[in-house]
């Protein structure tokens, strides 16, 4: 297990070598700079800033120069838009958020999403099934982008009782909503993951057996069924759980919350290159890590799967 | 309970501001809270008075800093960090004595050394500010060439004769210079500290500011907090504090915002304005915001389309653009019509008379289809252009307008394309279009910042028009003392030359409580500043 744990690492090293490489050039060969504008900048400033950030050099050197800059001093540059900032600030000030309401949401989903699958297999068709299922579709075609505004009417503008945005810290009452619009479709998807991945277990032989020897349901369910119908939802789980905590445009840039989701448009569309390559590199490595997780999970969840 | 609200009871009295009733300057009686909450589009992006290149930014910055003059509520110079000047014979030596009192908030005196070393900084190539030509702009001696890493710092036109004592020295008149340095990018500059964290030194609590407020609190991406600074020059007379900008990107989630009670001020999302104008009629405000929206047409030799050269089509094209209809079903924001590029609210501006502007509309539909069929286009040789315009529901809204008011008055057939930000900019900077959005905000208060822009030397002047007539009036309105005559001679050659097509000037569209006063009212520049704000008991 270690031994495939090293092995897994070693290869992420050239698989992000080359996230750097061809993020790099797909950015610089987009139309238009950090610098272009529609008060266009006299030729000399232009050659200033270029001169400043580096701009100026050939690209293999720009891109020599960050790699460097990020492996030898994990330094990810200044940002070219917010200019009192480096790219190590921002995230360190936007990471921290979207992790906190990333995380929470991502336990609120996985929570009432299994819950709602498990329930809706084991009362297949019963009524209990259709509140299940109504309820996670209902979720599913309710974006994020309509549910924001709606929490926002219902709490703030008709009840009064929660914050329209902002974070405060952290500060509960902020995390309210953005949890819960960030945590519905996926909660919804994990729940029909779950609900047809448990009916499938339910008809296996283990299971038949189990409620042969006259097991209570409860008990067939939590001992023999969950593990190996939570091995779809597992697979699901990783890549959810990156986009998760490192959040959304959609509620950072409604809820105010200051993280680092609203970026990951914003420096595409502001050409910030070194803040565009720091929250691509911070994905890609979340994701290499966190598939690994996912398959060293499998292996517990299931024996008979072996590194 | 008893306890928590006695406590409560003197944490409010000892909150109180200085000013529990009455309002120094105009007597009006004062609310108790005296504290201000408002809507800021997008982060800091720097708080450095020579970088900021930002609305939202140069909004903060006025607060926390403050150069030679300000603006009042009608645009007006109002002195500042200098008491007085005077200006030498030849328009080309300005003398500024500065206060003897403005102080920067380590509690050293703000010297004549500190603006010439603020003015250094920004033309300085290693800090390669995006307002570097700012100098060069207001003809400061040598600003370019500093820039351009031809001549030493100390060689720009700026010098302390003492510490009170500010000498500006220009390479060439212009009247409107001093009108020029309420910009931050004139700002002075605390030298201690910027030599002491270097690029950190606007990061609390390294900070240094010279204004009415301290920075109290940053939250990067969420909010920026202000409170009075009590050792500013006039801080009786300050009043709101602290002053509070929340990051709110979205405009909607903003005015929700605003409904719930979280926000003082927030602007009116694009369509919103008459129903909101309808609901609370003393809180939806519409003013004039000096920018301009236009359509470019490129003119350059072998560019763009061969049929817009021939200004009869221009024209035709201009013409059967029914403004009133953008303005009033579109836009809805207070917004006026534009028949000529400078916004008749700027000072001092005198709009020259627009033939067009008093036809009507079927006046001008009438006109147009003859210009266009003198031009040899009609149904059976329909002209087919093209327009390029960036990713908003307003733009691409109008560009459709436009596209059926063409298509309906002229047979034109015009294919409308959609491009992101930056790739519009791109293609205008390369003079890849036919005809293309395009809008200006004023740098200063004064009609040459929109002008000059057409000028065949200008920079920016994308579409490539050239007309040595236009280019002498506006290169002869830097020396005169009184130039308005000349920018409405400008403006009615751009109205003869149409090399562009003028569809409206902007206003600035707001939510803003009623007891909140103190805002501009008729200052073009929207140049708000903080000290002068206050709430009104009601």
């Amino acid at each position: 297990m270690i031994a495939y744990i090293f092995k897994r690492l070693l290869v992420a090293i050239p698989t992000l070598l080359a996230l750097i490489v061809i993020s790099f050039l797909m950015m610089h060969a987009a139309p238009g700079g950090p610098f272009t504008q529609e008060k266009q900048l006299p030729a000399q400033v232009l050659a200033n800033l270029n001169a400043k950030y580096g701009l100026d050099q050939p690209i293999w050197v720009q891109m020599g120069r960050y790699v460097w800059g990020v492996v030898v001093h994990f330094d990810f540059g200044p940002s070219f838009v917010y200019k009192d900032r480096t790219v190590n600030e921002i995230i360190a000030q936007g990471f921290p958020v979207t992790l906190s309401y990333g995380m929470t949401a991502f336990v609120l989903a996985v929570v009432v999403g299994v819950t709602l699958g498990v329930l809706a297999a084991v009362f297949q068709n019963s009524w209990l099934d259709y509140v299940a299922v109504g309820i996670s579709i209902g979720a599913q075609v309710l974006p994020n982008f309509v549910m924001a505004p709606i929490l926002v009417l219902i709490f703030t503008l008709w009840l009064g009782w929660l914050p329209g945005g902002g974070w405060e810290g952290g500060d509960w009452k902020h995390q309210i909503m953005p949890v819960i619009a960030m945590a519905t479709a996926y909660m919804a998807s994990i729940a029909r993951i779950m609900r047809s991945s448990m009916l499938e277990v339910l008809t296996l032989n283990h299971i038949r057996t189990a409620r042969a020897k006259g097991l209570p349901t409860h008990k067939v369910i939590l001992r023999h069924a969950l593990k190996p119908a939570l091995i779809p939802v597992l697979s699901y789980l990783g890549p959810t759980f990156v986009s998760m905590i490192t959040g959304s445009v959609v509620i950072d840039m409604f809820f105010s919350t200051g993280g680092i989701g609203k970026f990951f448009v914003d420096a595409a569309l502001n050409r910030d290159y070194a803040l565009m390559m720091g929250v691509t590199l911070l994905v890609g490595v979340l994701t290499i890590i966190f598939n690994l997780v996912v398959d060293v999970l499998y292996a517990w969840i299931d024996p008979k799967i072996r590194f | 309970m008893k306890k928590h609200l006695l406590l409560s009871t003197i944490l409010a009295l000892v909150a109180l501001p200085a000013f529990a009733d009455k309002n120094p300057r105009t007597g009006e009686d004062l609310a108790n809270n005296q504290d201000y909450t408002y809507r800021m589009l997008d982060s800091v992006k720097s708080l450095d008075p020579q970088l900021i290149s930002s609305v939202e930014d140069s909004d903060v910055a006025r607060g926390l800093f403050e150069g030679l003059f300000n603006e009042d509520g009608d645009g007006n110079l109002v002195p500042a960090g200098a008491v007085s000047y005077t200006v030498s014979e030849d328009k080309l030596v300005y003398t500024f004595k500065l206060r003897p009192e403005s102080k920067w908030s380590d509690g050293t005196s703000v010297t004549a050394a500190d603006y010439v070393y603020g003015w250094q900084r920004l033309v300085d190539p290693a800090l390669a500010s995006e307002y570097a030509y700012y100098l060069e702009l207001a003809q400061v001696k040598n600003a370019g060439a500093v820039t351009a890493g031809t001549a030493k710092a100390a060689d720009l036109g700026v010098k302390a004769l003492d510490d009170l004592t500010l000498e500006v020295t220009l390479e060439n008149p212009i009247p409107y210079f001093t009108k020029m340095l309420t910009n931050s990018a004139t700002f002075p500059a605390p030298k201690a500290a910027i030599d002491k964290f270097g690029a950190d030194w606007t990061k609390q609590p390294n900070i240094v500011t010279n204004g009415a407020y301290l920075l109290s609190e940053v939250v990067d991406g969420e909010k920026y907090v202000e409170v009075k600074n009590p050792n500013y020059w006039d801080a009786k007379n300050v009043i709101m504090s602290p002053i509070t900008a929340l990051v709110i990107n979205d405009e909607d989630a903003a005015l929700t915002r605003y409904q719930a009670g979280e926000l003082d001020r927030t602007d009116v999302p694009s369509g919103q304005y008459p129903h909101l104008k309808e609901q609370f009629p003393a809180e939806a405000i519409s003013t004039p915001y000096a920018c301009a929206y236009d359509y470019i047409i490129n003119m350059a030799a072998g560019k763009g389309n061969e049929a817009l050269k021939d200004v009869r089509v221009r024209k035709a094209l201009s013409y059967a653009v029914d403004r009133d209809v953008i303005v009033n079903n579109i836009l809805q924001g207070g917004q006026t019509p534009a028949y000529s590029w400078t916004p008749p609210a700027i000072n001092g501006y005198a709009m020259p008379d627009i033939d067009y502007s008093h036809w009507t509309q079927a006046e001008r539909n009438d006109k147009a289809k003859a210009l266009l069929a003198e031009a040899g286009f009609g149904p059976d040789h329909p002209l087919q252009l093209t327009l390029n315009y960036n990713t908003s529901d307003a733009h691409k809204k109008i560009a459709v307008a436009v596209q059926q008011m063409w298509k309906q008055t002229l047979g034109v057939e015009l294919t409308p394309n959609n491009y992101e930000w930056k790739v519009h900019t791109d293609k205008l900077i390369a003079g890849d279009f036919e005809m293309a959005r395009y809008a200006w905000c004023a740098d200063y208060n004064e009609a040459s910042t929109f002008l000059d822009l057409y000028t065949g030397y200008s920079t920016n002047n994308d579409g490539k028009y050239s007309n040595p007539d236009y280019d002498k009036l506006m290169k002869d309105a830097k020396g005169m003392a009184d130039p308005s005559a000349n920018y409405t001679k400008a403006e009615g050659i751009l109205a003869a030359d149409m090399p562009i097509i003028p569809i409206y000037h902007y206003a600035k569209v707001d939510m803003i409580k009623p007891d909140l006063k103190g805002l501009p009212q008729h200052d073009v520049m929207q140049f708000w500043y903080a000290k002068d704000l206050y709430r009104i008991k009601q």
